[in-house]
């Protein structure tokens, strides 16, 4: 008789955090105090916040870089705190994850660099071919698959990034200040695909600190400060104290 | 159906991992090409040092083969005696061959050695009690012991030996066996820290491949295998071009030593190459791939925290 997973969350959540918290040990600072967050199946999220208010520290926790010092993660259904070290890559190949740099491979092109997320996961090599344009056709680069990274805009740089988070099929796409160094035009387009995205059923988790973005979009805002969730709102704003 | 799938994806894996391997060495050309050259030279030395080696060995072995030990008997003993004596020797491990002289066949020498027209004064044979054995040994450095047994046996007169050239033998053989051993240490280590150096510059050159690796999900295994198949590369192509070198040179070697030392010719008993790469290629090439493997695991181990 096959062993039953363990449930840690309900079955329409994806992302469940318990009263974490994070001390980085070599300066003593508090990153994150008591931090309880439920994220639902299919929900796109804004996290917000000045700098060092624990925005990257969240982040890190997500993707397990780090381990929280106090409380319990969840992602589906994977406890992050007990995840043994061999578990880790089979657990991020269900996160996509987007940055604001792009860290796109310079010395490959824009095919390759999507392929390349395939690959390391051991896709064979048909799927990967037809993968490849599928998802390139869904960012809108179809035709600059040849072209290497930099020979495009920014805007189309993000897009091949968010194309090589998505040609996995993530169950969740986490975008870490993907606006950031993008013009208000191109941030709108970007956020546009991403609400694309998020309408085919991915989760968004999108970390960032771009006012007129996060007010434009009308979702889920959780605004940190100083480590500690000040606002939980649906359909929220964020207002910048800067 | 999902088996062959499996299969073919293993199989596509371990096509792409190697293949980025040989990029990798492409990647870091000015790296990889210095830990090819200082594995080469090293290897090199390593070849040329172990050709010199076992030739060396060889002329001692067989210096040693010519090195005997000469027992006399008492006077008056008889033949069924020399006989067990005979036997006794044989029975011995480090005996490597015995041969009987007659007192008759050592005059006979004798004679043709020093005397020739003037032995025909000798009416009876003045070496009476000259019947010996020569013996011949396995290795010379037991001859000490071999000797004390001898010395122990009744009905021997004498034991004759070379103690000199004995030592002098031994000794070399020790000293060769020291300093091969020394210097082959000191490559290793040194290849060993090139290898290291070459796969952590390819590290962080490629760190930032490495982290998006470790974000989409790649494993230990998928991350580290392309910098060992890299080192593994460096070691083999690094064995391998000294192979080549030494081969062409050897003959010319031995050669030029043959017809510079022509006085030394009876006792410089040379090797051929395919006797000195009979050994030598499945060494080289096994040190090379150990070189380049152990030195590109450790480095990932320590500098890839995946």
């Amino acid at each position: 008789m096959p062993r039953r997973k363990k449930k840690y969350m309900e079955d329409d959540e994806v992302i469940v955090l318990e009263n974490v918290g994070k001390i980085y040990r070599e300066n003593n600072s508090h990153a994150l105090e008591d931090v309880s967050i439920r994220i639902k199946k299919g929900e796109f999220v804004f996290v917000v916040g000045e700098s060092g208010s624990g925005k990257s520290t969240l982040t890190k926790l997500l993707l397990r870089e780090l381990t929280p010092t106090q409380g319990n993660i969840y992602v589906l259904n994977y406890d992050l705190k007990k995840i043994p070290h061999r578990r880790i890559p089979k657990y991020r190949r269900n996160i996509g994850v987007v940055f604001q740099d792009f860290r796109l491979l310079k010395d490959r092109n824009v095919y390759e660099n999507v392929a390349f997320a395939q690959r390391i996961i051991q896709v064979p090599g048909r799927e990967i071919r037809r993968n490849v344009p599928r998802v390139l056709a869904t960012v809108g680069l179809a035709g600059k698959y040849r072209v290497r990274p930099n020979n495009l805009s920014g805007g189309e740089q993000q897009r091949v990034a968010i194309a090589r988070a998505l040609v996995n099929k993530p169950a969740i796409l986490l975008a870490d200040e993907p606006t950031g160094n993008l013009d208000p035009k191109t941030s709108l387009e970007i956020m546009h695909l991403f609400e694309e995205i998020n309408n085919a059923g991915t989760t968004v988790i999108m970390v960032t600190h771009d006012q007129t973005i996060v007010n434009a979009m009308c979702k889920r805002v959780i605004t940190l400060n100083k480590g500690v969730v000040i606002s939980d709102e649906e359909n929220g704003v964020y207002i910048d104290e800067d | 159906m999902r088996k062959t799938g499996y299969i073919s994806m293993k199989i596509s894996t371990l096509f792409y991992t190697f293949w980025q391997g040989i990029k990798n060495i492409f990647r870091n050309k000015l790296f990889s090409l210095a830990s090819i050259a200082t594995i080469s030279a090293c290897l090199f030395l390593f070849g040329i040092f172990y050709s010199i080696l076992v030739n060396f060995q060889n002329i001692v072995k067989t210096a040693e083969e010519g090195v005997c030990i000469v027992v006399f008997f008492d006077e008056g003993i008889d033949e069924s005696r020399i006989e067990d004596i005979g036997e006794m020797i044989r029975r011995r491990s480090e005996v490597a061959k015995i041969n009987f002289v007659s007192a008759d066949e050592a005059w006979e020498s004798f004679k043709d050695d020093y005397l020739g027209e003037y032995s025909e004064g000798f009416l009876e044979n003045p070496l009476a009690d000259s019947a010996n054995y020569e013996i011949y040994l396995n290795d010379v450095s037991m001859q000490a012991s071999l000797v004390t047994f001898l010395e122990s046996i009744d009905g021997v007169r004498e034991v004759k030996r070379s103690e000199l050239t004995a030592m002098t033998l031994d000794g070399v053989n020790k000293l060769i066996g020291y300093v091969s051993a020394g210097i082959i240490i000191i490559l290793f280590a040194v290849s060993v820290f090139l290898i290291s150096n070459t796969v952590t510059i390819g590290i962080s050159v490629r760190k930032e491949e490495i982290s998006i690796m470790k974000y989409i999900g790649a494993t230990d295994f998928f991350t580290r295998a392309p910098f060992v198949i890299e080192g593994i590369l460096i070691g083999l192509i690094g064995s391998a071009l000294p192979l080549g070198v030494i081969y062409f040179l050897y003959n010319k070697a031995i050669g030029f030593v043959s017809e510079q030392f022509t006085v030394l010719s009876s006792l410089l008993n040379f090797l051929t190459v395919e006797e000195v790469f009979k050994t030598l290629v499945p060494v080289s090439l096994a040190i090379g791939v150990g070189i380049g493997f152990f030195g590109s695991f450790s480095t990932v181990r320590k500098h890839l925290h995946v």
